[in-house]
């Protein structure tokens, strides 16, 4: 489904991504940890489109109706029309906007991409009502702006509820877990359990293994300085936890 | 009806109508205001009014206050009336035997006129250059006792009003576009809503140039007595035309004790081209005076177009416990400028006012918020809330806010807030992530920007209002 080759990127022609290679298919849970700065984030900005990074050599390869097609090639909002998704670290406010609104531009923009019926106001309301119940989140936020005053907890279920609405077949899951406390962190994990399917993949970007406990991945890869330096299974990242960063040269 | 050589497509309501008219010759003197003044047979008193008002307009100088770079306008080549034929002769009874041109062209504007066809819920007074072509739901209005004609009808049929309430808001001399206005104006709308009337409809006035080389010089007048409540809405287009063209209007609203007045305008006059050529010099002067206790006025604009717009609805809150109110979408792009804002004058006890402001600048536009609260001596307690945002988008354009406080009493209580923003590429990018393509999420962030004021509208203006945005940024953006 995806397919990174060499992909080496910049910002501010300082080198953060130094040639990483990762592979995905379909129904897999890929987690990607390691230490600060070790271009985590940039990774998952850098798959969504963001401007600000400079891709200086390699590929991102995905199957767009049965054929790989460079991701690097599309623009961020075409990426999202294919299917990819980016749940944020830090989710942006958008004032004066109705998080239903939102939520209803994005649904028709990626509806009219792939040809589907738009759905009505009225139809909508109910799906988003619906989604809300994934991650127990009161429908009441769908009438608030976007992410305005949010709490930190409720901007990251409001994410999952944005992933719900969408469907992406890949979604990229930037530190959902930071911020979190123990009971949110359990309400999201099984959110993002109950959106997983055999046609769809998940990235998670952490730092820390507690996520993990709730969403089991089928492969977990620490990233150092702009590489995947090691790969495994889940123990991998129990013994990343027990042993540090530092482990790993 | 005829399409206007390359027409610009951004802007779909700037076909030419062809149309025979009796237009005067261009320029401007005494026999022309008395030929204006024949024309609308109307009665010594008001082409002496109007007299008095030229002899005072050639005593005063164009006002150079505003952030506005105004060509030198050249009073002599603008013909100062223009109607069409049948309208000139006489005047047909009912909308249905308007001139079929006519009817096609109000239609093409979104505004059917026909008995058939009306929107209901809205009663229209059409302007067509330099004449009223006649108000629909007539019979409703008139069971309600409401009068909503024309002014010129209305000062035939309603002499003593127009005589008592006609420029006790906006003065001749007030300034040099009023002045201008109150000798030479031609059509615009009169509306009185009697003692204790909710008003059953929405009253509505739609403006259309059409004729060259004229300008368009209207003047409205509307009285809500004790008790009443009317909701007003505005709506104004050109064609596309490369010179450009004058509107110098007055606006004038007087609110009885306990009166309410909700006048909103849709402004999206011709703006000229990408180049800055052509488009409407919008020179208006709209006042609300607040004559009764527990009055209330509330302003509320969505600026669209027009090549420069100079204009500050105003309210002077005279009764006490009155409220002046002010909500202001300003738009521009390409070489588009903007001087626009309010004066809110607290004259009476306990009296409130409120100034939401909102400037979009795009392109190489220029978009000036100016406002001004004063609060008088006699205005114990006041209150007076402003907040004035500016969204630029992109580089090459500009923003200000003059805000201008004056306290006389210090009882007062004000405050200001101001800020200027730019779209956030955070915000951009949190959009673009989310399926939406550049031009979707700036008319997005902007419709957000300005949904506190797009909320002031009547709900079928407010879509319309949030329509025109969307489409005028995506031809900046796209």
């Amino acid at each position: 489904m995806l397919e990174i080759k060499d992909l080496k990127a910049n910002i501010n022609d300082t080198s953060v991504l130094k040639g990483l290679n990762l592979s995905i298919k379909p129904g897999e849970v890929h987690a990607i940890m390691g230490p600060n700065g070790s271009g985590k984030s940039t990774l998952s900005k850098i798959l969504a489109g963001h401007p600000d990074y400079e891709v200086t050599g390699g590929e991102v390869l995905f199957d767009i109706n049965f054929e790989n097609k460079n991701l690097l090639d599309l623009e961020a909002d075409e990426r999202a029309k294919e299917g990819i998704f980016l749940a944020f670290q830090y989710p942006t406010e958008v004032p004066g906007i109705t998080n239903l609104q939102f939520l209803r531009a994005s649904f028709n923009s990626v509806c009219r991409h792939q040809g589907v019926e738009e759905m009505s106001e009225e139809a909508f309301e109910k799906f988003a009502i619906e989604k809300c119940k994934i991650v127990d989140m009161n429908p009441d936020y769908l009438y608030r702006a976007v992410n305005e005053g949010f709490s930190g907890g409720e901007k990251k279920r409001n994410e999952i509820v944005q992933m719900a609405v969408l469907n992406p077949r890949l979604a990229i899951l930037d530190e959902t877990d930071s911020g979190l406390d123990i009971d949110s962190l359990k309400i999201v994990a099984e959110g993002v359990n109950k959106l997983k399917s055999q046609d769809n993949a998940i990235l998670l970007i952490t730092h820390y293994q507690r996520l993990l406990d709730y969403i089991q991945p089928d492969h977990v890869h620490v990233l150092r300085d702009g590489q995947i330096v090691k790969s495994g299974d889940k123990s991998l990242a129990l013994e990343l936890e027990s042993k540090g960063y530092d482990w790993i040269q | 009806m005829s399409e206007l050589p390359d027409i610009n497509k951004d802007y779909k309501y700037g076909f030419f109508t062809e149309i025979e008219n009796d237009i005067l010759k261009k320029g401007l003197n005494e026999d022309v205001i008395r030929m204006i003044s024949e024309k609308k047979e109307e009665p010594e008193w008001l082409l002496e009014w109007r007299l008095k008002a030229y002899e005072k307009w050639l005593t005063m100088e164009e006002p150079n206050w505003a952030h506005l770079n105004i060509p030198k306008i050249d009073y002599q080549a603008i013909s100062y009336y223009a109607a069409p034929k049948q309208q000139a002769k006489a005047k047909p009874k009912s909308l249905d035997e308007l001139d079929p041109e006519l009817l096609e062209t109000f239609e093409r504007l979104g505004i059917p006129l026909s008995e058939q066809k009306r929107i209901s819920g809205v009663a229209v007074d059409a302007v067509f250059d330099s004449v009223s072509l006649g108000t629909t739901h007539k019979d409703t209005l008139e069971k309600a006792g409401v009068v909503f004609c024309s002014i010129s009808e209305a000062v035939k049929t309603h002499p003593e009003l127009v005589k008592q309430y006609l420029g006790t808001v906006v003065p001749v001399a007030d300034n040099y576009f009023g002045a201008l206005n109150s000798a030479v104006f031609t059509d615009g709308s009169f509306c009185y809503i009697p003692k204790g009337v909710k008003c059953p409809l929405d009253l509505s006035t739609y403006f259309r140039i059409n004729a060259e080389e004229t300008g368009q010089f209207e003047r409205t007048l509307l009285i809500a007595a004790e008790g009443s409540f009317v909701n007003y809405l505005e709506g104004c287009t050109a064609p596309q035309r490369d010179e450009n063209q004058l509107h110098a209007a007055v606006v004038e609203l007087v609110a009885l004790d306990n009166a309410e007045i909700n006048y909103s305008t849709v402004q999206n006059w011709y703006a000229g081209d990408k180049d800055g050529k052509g488009g409407i010099y919008n020179f208006v002067t709209k006042r609300g005076k607040c004559i009764g206790k527990n009055s209330k006025i509330s302003w509320t604009q969505v600026e669209a177009g027009s090549a420069i717009t100079w204009k500050y609805p105003s309210c002077i809150l005279q009764g006490d416990n009155s409220v002046g109110e002010f909500y202001s979408v300003a738009l521009t792009h390409d070489k588009m400028q903007a001087d626009t804002g309010t004066k809110m004058i607290h004259v009476g006890k306990n009296t409130k006012s409120k100034i939401i402001s909102k400037g979009i600048s795009t392109d190489q536009s220029s978009n000036s918020y100016r406002g001004q609260v004063k609060i008088l001596p006699s205005a114990t307690n006041a209150w007076n809330f402003s907040q004035c945002d500016s969204m630029l988008v992109g580089s090459e354009c500009s923003a200000n806010t003059f805000p201008y406080i004056e306290v006389k009493n210090n009882t007062a209580h004000l405050e200001h807030e101001a800020s200027t923003s730019r779209i956030s590429e955070d915000q951009l990018f949190y959009l673009q992530s989310r399926g939406m393509s550049t031009e979707e999420a700036v008319s997005l962030l902007v419709n957000g920007f300005c949904a506190e004021v797009f909320k002031q509208l009547p709900l079928e203006f407010s879509v319309e209002a949030v329509n025109l945005i969307e489409m005028k940024l995506e031809n900046s953006i796209g």
